[in-house]
């Protein structure tokens, strides 16, 4: 069925809540981490409000949460280097790449349904 | 076809619970095979044993079981989610001390490594989520 399908990872987990107010962006971070520590390719999307997770200084809140800053940190350490955002998302929260503390490429709508059907399996958080 | 699903939301909570019932009984109705039902996120305290609803609501913590009863459906709960959660079988109650227990089975404490296994070798993984 996926036949003329490009594949271009095992596992994509799609981020689409802030680092702050809910435990679903950190959730999501860890089964990307596990996805890759079982071997598998792993990419990350951030879309809508998850493209926040992305922002610099992102760190543990004055409520105990730990944001996303220090698990960005270990995406390297687990050989997930794939990282992508949508672009409309960054525009609407009138941000730009420069802000963010780790390189993503910015995806259009055509390009992030390409993303989506390159991967084998796709886990939204 | 071969399915699992991925429910994310807390019974009585959200809709995700009660969808992901009714999808099974559709799909199973069809003919297609339920190989797994994995809680994560707030959908773990699908899997709490002492669950006591109100008699003129559906019983969502049984319809999981009676799944499993019928289907052979395996409950997998994220550990990792649930303990956090307060979610414990007895294994893990008397590991961390705890005078009891709020997961029995045929739920099972499993870690996320089976999601992605899960996914990866069934033909379809369908997320419930609020």
């Amino acid at each position: 069925m996926q036949a003329e399908t490009v594949l271009n990872g095992d596992v994509l987990v799609i981020l689409r809540h802030p680092p702050h107010g809910s435990s679903w962006l950190r959730e999501g971070l860890d089964a990307a981490l596990v996805a890759a520590a079982f071997g598998q390719t792993v990419s990350l999307l951030f879309q809508g409000d998850g493209v926040l997770g992305l922002l610099q200084g992102q760190g543990p809140g004055p409520l105990g949460q730990k944001g996303s800053s220090a698990t960005l940190d270990m995406l390297a350490m687990y050989d997930i280097e794939s990282l992508f955002l949508d672009a409309r998302s960054l525009a609407r929260l009138g941000l730009s790449t420069e802000s963010l503390q780790l390189p993503a490429s910015p995806l259009e709508p055509p390009s992030i349904a390409e993303l989506i059907a390159g991967h084998r399996l796709v886990l939204t958080f | 076809m071969r399915y699992a699903l991925l429910v994310q939301g807390a019974p009585y909570s959200s809709q995700a619970s009660h969808s992901a019932l009714r999808f099974s009984e559709a799909l199973l109705a069809r003919g297609n095979r339920l190989v797994c039902v994995f809680f994560y996120h707030d959908g773990v305290y699908n899997a709490a044993r002492l669950a006591a609803p109100p008699q003129d609501e559906p019983h969502l913590v049984d319809a999981w079981v009676r799944l499993n009863e019928k289907h052979g459906t395996q409950l997998q709960v994220c550990i990792a989610a649930a303990l956090r959660r307060g979610l414990l079988d007895e294994r893990e109650a008397s590991r961390h001390g705890k005078s009891g227990h709020s997961v029995e089975p045929p739920f099972e404490l499993t870690g996320l490594g089976q999601l992605i296994d899960l996914g990866l070798g069934v033909d379809r993984l369908v997320t419930f989520a609020p």
